[in-house]
């Protein structure tokens, strides 16, 4: 996490808001008409206030619940929406000015979202991409060989884009998207609805795509495998606000106050319940509990004590502490409330 | 590179890019020949009804507004023609765009979203003459088109005032389908402009047969120019001095409506929301 400090960053983000105004009226006939005369209207914090940097080369998992405001972060980083207030800086452009330079440098790929030709094959759309980003015809065969190798396209870029699958259009999505090897990839749920090799491939390929081209990445996911797989970095943002940027292993530092501990006993000694109750703190909870061994979750402060209590007490064949899985903890940050946990924490 | 180079490395992309993105419409349009064959049709019913409307009113011998019935046929047979070739329905697309997040990926691309739309809309009208020639030589054939006022010279002048009414009315209504930006359901005023253009376009009938005032007001309105004037000037209504006046209307309204583009369309784009997109 501090590796990036050194460099000038890809992207900076200051102060970043995006306020909707959005039309509010109750239900009925009678909210309608007197809507006719006069609108009420709410405003929604969609982004509130977030600053954050991500160096050349970086991938970085950009995580939050639904409607946490990811999607609104990543428009107004690629150029589509304009924010009610603050600074971006990607590759040294202003993304909603949308400078062709900049454009021609940077891809958003959403996965609920088309942009290949439906009725055609993928091919045509490919070579349309071509014109638009205007590559030279020996980098675009070069670049369009390697991704219908990195992505085992084969036979199906000639196909219309209306016979593939969920996933094969995905796979031809991206290698559209990346033709003019842009150097800021922006991945909104890129693997979403996806069967889990085609997820491990796009993953793959995302990695191997940062790795040769050293390009930016900012992946949205709701699937936890492909935030671990990819990203060391993440940034959490929960009902517009952040809430966490740093090492994915400090977020489960930060957000699950406790861990787990795993007990195998020596065969043929059990445990009394009671002589294990009675060395166990308040705040300690058995999971799972036989004759062979237990699950205890403890408070983070207590770990170390209690794991020694165990070890040098009871007849213990098997002893591990675990952090908590990234699905449990991810849940927890999503429960908790929407403010920053802690300074430290925003700026790590 | 030069300033010059540059230019010109510029507009050599944007002339490749026309020639895939054109490419690629007319693979879509004939795609869907269906559905094209179905709308090239019903733009031919329109003109046709009017045509038997105004024949019938004019009589077999006599005239009505100054026309014959014959001359209304070679007056509709233009309408056909000049309508198809000036047709532009991205006023109603820019609602569901807007209101889908399908503009996202056109405003993504390092190219401005008009030239997808001036390329569709290209591809459309040259599929649809397929549809169209044919068509206007049978009712010509059938109700006896006279085309007598037509001299070369005619079809030479009508030839860039029918080039200046493709630009005036893609660019006027593509402005105008900006304010789908603002207000999201732009339907109704779609409707309004539709039916202006009807009555003071000359669609529904030449202007000569319109109250002394209507004519007056449509001068300074860009519906005639984009369809009655290329039909007058084809048909010989118009010459010398008219002519180049009509001209000047054509490229005046397009300098404005390019000027109102040019100035709204980042103002515009700044209201865009992406919703789901």
């Amino acid at each position: 996490m501090t590796e990036h400090r050194d460099t000038n960053p890809a992207i900076t983000v200051r102060d970043l808001r995006k306020t909707y105004v959005v039309p509010e009226r109750e239900a009925g006939l009678k909210a309608a008409l007197t809507s006719l005369v006069r609108r009420k209207t709410r405003e929604v914090e969609a982004v509130r206030d977030i600053s954050f940097d991500i160096a050349p080369g970086e991938i970085v998992g950009f995580l939050g619940p639904n409607g946490a405001g990811k999607t609104t972060t990543l428009k107004m980083l690629s150029g589509l929406l304009h924010p009610t207030s603050g600074e971006v800086d990607v590759l040294g452009f202003t993304p909603w000015e949308r400078d062709r330079a900049y454009l021609r440098q940077m891809a958003l790929i959403m996965g609920q979202r088309n942009q290949l030709q439906w009725d055609i094959p993928v091919i045509d759309s490919f070579q349309l991409n071509k014109a638009i980003f205007q590559i030279p015809e020996t980098d675009y065969r070069k670049r369009l060989d390697e991704l219908v190798d990195w992505l085992e396209l084969g036979d199906l870029i000639n196909k219309p884009v209306r016979n593939l699958s969920l996933g094969e259009r995905m796979k031809c999505e991206i290698a559209g998207s990346l033709l003019h090897y842009p150097k800021i990839l922006y991945l909104d749920e890129p693997t979403i609805g996806l069967d889990v090799a085609m997820q491990r491939k796009i993953r793959s390929f995302v990695a191997e795509y940062n790795a040769r081209t050293g390009a930016s990445v900012m992946l949205t996911s709701h699937y936890m495998a492909d935030v671990e797989a990819l990203c060391k970095r993440v940034i959490v943002i929960h009902h517009g606000t952040l809430l966490y940027d740093g090492d994915l292993a400090g977020l489960a530092r930060e957000f699950a106050p406790q861990k787990t501990i795993v007990v195998e006993f020596e065969e043929g000694e059990p445990v009394p319940d009671d002589r294990l109750q009675a060395m166990l703190p308040a705040e300690a909870s058995i999971v799972s509990r036989s004759d062979a061994g237990l699950t205890l979750t403890v408070p983070k402060s207590e770990t170390a004590r209690l794991a020694g209590r165990l070890l040098a007490e009871l007849p213990v064949a098997d002893l591990n502490i675990e952090e908590p899985p990234f699905e449990e903890v991810i849940e927890k940050v999503f429960e908790s409330e929407a403010k920053p946990v802690s300074e430290r924490a925003v700026t790590a | 590179m030069s300033v010059q180079e540059r230019q010109r490395a510029s507009w050599r992309a944007l002339l490749e890019y026309y020639r895939s993105q054109f490419a690629i419409d007319i693979s879509l349009n004939t795609a869907y020949r269906g559905a094209t064959a179905i709308w090239v049709f019903s733009s031919i019913m329109q003109p046709l009804v009017s045509l038997v409307v105004w024949r019938t009113v004019a009589g077999p011998d006599g005239e009505a507004g100054g026309f014959t019935a014959d001359q209304y046929t070679a007056y509709f047979i233009m309408v056909l023609i000049v309508s198809n070739m000036t047709f532009i329905w991205h006023m109603w697309e820019f609602e569901w765009r807007i209101r889908t997040g399908a503009f996202s990926p056109l405003l993504l691309r390092p190219i401005h979203p008009i030239h997808n739309d001036i390329s569709e809309n290209l591809s459309f009208k040259v599929l649809g003459l397929v549809g169209i020639i044919p068509a206007a030589i049978i009712i010509g054939i059938v109700f006896n088109a006279d085309f007598g006022g037509t001299t070369p010279i005619h079809i030479l002048a009508f030839i860039p005032a029918l080039l200046f009414a493709m630009a005036l009315r893609f660019i006027v209504e593509w402005t105008l389908a900006l304010a789908a930006f603002w207000l999201t359901k732009v339907s109704a005023i779609n409707n309004l402009f539709d039916v202006m253009f009807l009555f003071l376009g000359g669609q529904f009938a030449p202007l000569d047969v319109m109250p002394g005032w209507i004519q007056s007001l449509a001068l300074f309105s860009p519906f005639p120019w984009s369809i009655a004037f290329p039909v007058e000037v084809a048909l010989g209504q118009r010459s010398g001095t008219e002519i180049l006046v009509g001209y000047g209307a054509q490229l005046a309204w397009i300098g404005i409506a390019g000027a109102v583009l040019t100035l709204v369309w980042r103002r515009a784009t700044s209201k865009y929301s992406a919703v789901g997109a």
